[in-house]
């Protein structure tokens, strides 16, 4: 996808503001699996309003983050980082499983193991 | 009938150009009320003026229709020639046939014929023209300045310099406000109370001011140059007269744990108190809510002690009232509270405190004597950590903190972190900054000083957490240069907060119809050209009242408020502006819709006795307009249901009467 | 037979402290715009009863357009708030009544935007042009 339009979907997705960023840091001061990130949540605001997109799609980043939302509690300006890192993970697990979980696809993948709550929520991930 | 006379410029080629002066007169020759008409090179010109002069004395003209340019350039001009010529300088109405047409069209037709329609209108609105007199009202020559601040003794001091009578309302014991409880001043580092305390002793021996501390404004009614102002002077159990500010009662009075409000807590103070040793006036003031005697009626040791028996336990409130001509606002600002960023710790240790608190902690007359002292276990501290910015330029949350920039934290962090590191020089200083805005005179040489003779470490981020770890607090911050979070174990935590104006000024606002920002800073008649007055006339502003500000430009504005106030009380009356609303009283129903949108407060209702066509009397309430406050908007005459409220000047039929002219 | 160029009626209400001298500019920087426009002034636009408006169309005008001072700007503080309230109903209304929402308009134009002024004033006019002449409100009774 084309950056900028990588971008337009990554900020209806999450909702979030990367333009009211006034680059404080204050999401990284605050974020506790700063160390475990190579792209670290104020990376992420700044490179989504610039669309240097790619570089997080493809980093261990955006699992790493515990989405505890300390940085949408903390952010002064309400851009609410962690959002967006949610949107990039959201797009890269779609880019990789082809996007789409139809409900004819569920029978084959029930199993007993499996908690319905699993399936349950992993069709309401990839069906959107 | 009017008789008209119209007077058609040429203004050079600049109308005449694009515009048949002389078909224009000839066509308005004919309209209704027109008995003379006449065209000349330059109508703004003596000689232009003279013709108009002789040709009202000629024709008896009871108005004039000048046909020029544009009556912000030269309605001013014409009404003096009207009113040299014996008319009423109402009665001109000038056609903009020069800016608004000459100039527009390049075709001598359509010039013309837009020239002629333009006069047509002209000259219809003064067919309906009533002569007007200014209203003149005196002025009480006497200032009051609300707020005892820097911004507020400034302008005092100023005014009554001038010869004019101030009376500073102060809702503290003492005058000094915020600057008094300062211990350096940005950028050259001289101590504020050396600068402040002579300026409040010049105010105390001021023969033109007088002092209302422990006060507060009550009520105010009236208008620019007669505002009549009720101030209530709080009981402070001491007589302000007999007292001498010995100090004796505050040695012996036995209540000695009440938290001392000019340290901001940090020590303690006793009920009957003076809040600091240069206090103006020097005059010891019992804390009702503390005093034994007071609740109990157990104690009296102060008034056994105090030889001069200044002690009053039964003291009441006193209502004063005063007129004044002027009102300067000076009501200053606070720190914000810390209660609301848990992630400060501000509420969880003592170590973490204010930037003012650090001035008190710094200040030789603050509650460690000057030496830097943790509030917590009175060692000093290796590892300050300061943090700029918190609850400035934060837009997410109202609640919490403000959207603006509070302007004086980078310069008042780079004060303490210079002074930390010039007198302890065994100290860690960190300064945690998203930006350092040091736009002053010297001020970035200043903060430049702080980083490179002083060693101060100032790092580009923010403060994430600091978590109170015995006796550590641990800091989490951001280097957004170096890409790194860093931990830093501080002994200190110093939070530059963000300023808000003072809890008192939204009251204050509506009492003086004086408006404010969401931010409840008062806003200025004009941003950049009228800074230091108020919308409402009369009202002028001085300090951090209308804006975040330093020392410096406080004085600045508080010198130019008070030059407006000289401006202001030197006249012995005002003329106003008689294009104001005025209200048919035949026709007001007292419905209030005028009220509630005059931007002025110019309306008030009276009940007034009317005599009904069968001889019984019956009581309306009607509005009123006050000529001297209303500035003539005609909001008022919108709104107005029954169409009895009207703006001279500017009145529905003469309106009317021009669009009629021009749709014809 | 010779066609008359068709020529709209433009009433335009300025504000005295900031429209007005908008079209003082205007006619400083010589801008054009068509003659048709005829300015009355007001103290402040909040100063327009919808009365104005409405005598206006009565009398044959095709187009009405409103200037005042940017919102925030005001002279009066708050008179360009009640403007911009008052003329949304009226405006409505109009578009009711037929009156199309081409024909009226509210702009703000401050004293330094003599250049806004004269390129609404074209653009108002032209629109006003492409609808023709308004006979929605016209009251014969007035042209004799």
């Amino acid at each position: 996808m084309d950056n900028n339009l990588l971008k337009e979907e990554l900020i209806r997705i999450s909702g979030a503001k990367p333009v009211k960023c006034m680059s404080c840091g204050k999401c990284s001061a605050t974020c506790p699996a700063y160390e475990q990130m190579e792209y670290h949540p104020h990376q992420f605001v700044n490179m989504i309003a610039n669309g240097d997109i790619e570089p997080l799609l493809n980093s261990k980043s955006i699992y790493k983050c515990l989405t505890c939302f300390a940085c949408v509690d903390r952010c002064p300006r309400g851009v609410e980082p962690a959002k967006l890192v949610e949107a990039v993970r959201l797009v890269s697990v779609r880019k990789q499983g082809n996007n789409h979980l139809t409900a004819n696809d569920i029978p084959q993948l029930l199993d007993e193991e499996i908690p319905q709550q699993a399936l349950v929520s992993a069709f309401r991930k990839y069906t959107k | 009938m009017q008789r008209i006379g119209v007077f058609v410029c040429w203004c050079g080629s600049n109308i005449a150009g694009t515009v048949d002066v002389k078909a224009v007169a000839e066509a308005l020759k004919n309209e209704p009320g027109v008995v003379y008409s006449a065209n000349y090179q330059y109508m703004c010109s003596q000689a232009g003026q003279n013709m108009i002069i002789e040709a009202v004395k000629e024709h008896k003209l009871t108005g004039i229709v000048v046909c020029s340019c544009s009556p912000r350039m030269h309605e001013a001009t014409f009404r003096k020639t009207a009113e040299a010529a014996g008319l009423n300088p109402y009665m001109v109405e000038i056609a903009n046939i020069r800016e608004q047409c000459s100039w527009v069209h390049k075709d001598m037709a359509t010039g013309t014929e837009k020239a002629i329609i333009l006069g047509k209108a002209a000259v219809a609105k003064v067919n309906l023209n009533a002569p007007l007199t200014p209203g003149e009202s005196p002025v009480t020559k006497r200032a009051l300045v609300i707020g005892g601040g820097i911004a507020g003794i400034q302008t005092a001091l100023d005014i009554a310099e001038a010869g004019f009578p101030v009376d500073i309302v102060e809702k503290n014991p003492t005058i000094g406000g915020k600057m008094a409880q300062l211990d350096k001043t940005f950028p050259t580092l001289d101590c504020a109370a050396c600068i402040l305390t002579p300026k409040m002793v010049d105010v105390a021996q001021h023969e033109k001011i007088r002092i209302f501390s422990y006060s507060e404004v009550e009520d105010v009614t009236g208008f620019v140059g007669n505002f009549d102002v009720k101030i209530k002077k709080r009981a402070r159990f001491v007589k302000e007269d007999v007292c001498t500010g010995c100090g004796a009662c505050v040695e012996k009075c036995p209540m000695k744990k009440i938290p001392n409000e000019f340290n901001l807590g940090m020590n303690n103070r006793t009920a009957i108190y003076i809040p600091f040793a240069q206090a103006v006036p020097k005059v010891a003031t019992i804390d009702a809510n503390a005093c034994n005697m007071i609740k109990n009626g157990k104690c009296g040791i102060c008034s056994k002690v105090c030889t001069a028996g200044a002690i009053d336990y039964t003291q009441k409130d006193e209502i004063i009232s005063e007129k004044y001509g002027a009102i300067v606002v000076a009501t200053g600002f606070n720190p914000i509270s810390m209660d609301k960023f848990d992630e400060f710790a501000y509420n969880q240790s003592k170590d973490v405190i204010t930037s003012l608190e650090f001035e008190r902690l710094t200040n030789a007359a603050g509650p460690t004597a000057g030496k830097l002292l943790r509030p917590s276990d009175l060692e000093h501290p290796h590892t300050i950590v300061f943090v700029q910015c918190v609850g400035s330029r934060c837009a997410s949350c109202a609640e919490k903190g403000k959207e603006y920039c509070s302007k004086i934290c980078c310069m008042y962090t780079a004060k303490h972190a210079m002074l930390t590191r010039d007198k302890y020089p065994d100290t860690e200083v960190y300064v945690f900054y998203i930006d350092v805005r040091t736009p002053g005179k010297n001020f970035d040489e200043f903060y430049r000083r702080a980083v490179e003779e002083y060693g101060v470490k100032y790092i580009k981020g923010m403060v994430g957490k600091v978590s109170p770890e015995g006796k550590k607090l641990k800091v989490q911050a951001s280097d957004l240069l170096n890409n790194k979070q860093i931990k830093i174990d501080a002994d200190l935590v110093v939070l530059a907060a963000a300023i808000e104006p003072d809890k008192s000024a939204r009251p204050l606002a509506t009492k003086l119809t004086a408006s404010m920002d969401t931010n409840d800073f008062f806003t200025e008649a004009h941003p950049k050209l009228r800074p230091v007055e108020s919308p409402t006339a009369g009202v002028f502003l001085s300090g951090a009242c209308q804006g975040p500000k330093d020392i410096p430009e406080t004085v600045s504005q508080a010198s130019a408020a008070a030059a407006k106030v000289i401006g202001l009380l030197v006249k012995d009356k005002l003329k106003g502006n008689p294009c104001v609303a005025r209200s048919n009283e035949l026709m007001c129903n007292g419905c209030s819709s005028c009220e509630r949108v005059c931007p002025y407060g110019a309306i008030t209702y009276e009940d007034k006795e009317f005599r009904m066509p069968d001889r019984t009397t019956k009581v309306r309430r009607i509005a009123k307009v006050n000529p001297a406050v209303c500035q003539g908007c005609g909001a008022c005459t919108v709104a107005c249901p029954s169409g009895a409220m009207d703006l001279q000047g500017f009145a529905n039929n003469q309106i009317m009467a021009e669009v009629d002219a021009i749709c014809k | 037979m010779q066609v008359e160029e068709y020529k709209p009626l433009i009433v335009a209400f300025c504000c005295n402290w900031c429209s007005y001298a908008g079209a003082d500019l205007a006619g400083n920087n010589r801008l054009n715009y068509p003659a048709d426009v005829k300015i009355i002034r007001v103290p402040c636009s909040c100063r327009v009863n919808p009365m104005f408006i409405l005598r206006a169309f009565q009398r044959g005008a095709d187009g009405v357009i409103l200037c005042g001072c940017h919102p925030g700007d005001c002279h009066y503080t708050s008179g360009n708030y009640y403007t911009r309230r008052r003329m949304a109903l009226l405006f409505s209304m109009l578009d009711y009544l037929g009156i199309e929402r081409e024909r009226t308009r509210v702009e703000w134009v401050s004293a330094a935007e003599g250049a806004k002024f004269a390129a609404t004033m074209n653009d108002f006019a032209q629109k006003v042009a492409s609808l023709g002449k308004n006979k929605r409100l016209e009251d014969l009774r007035c042209k004799k």
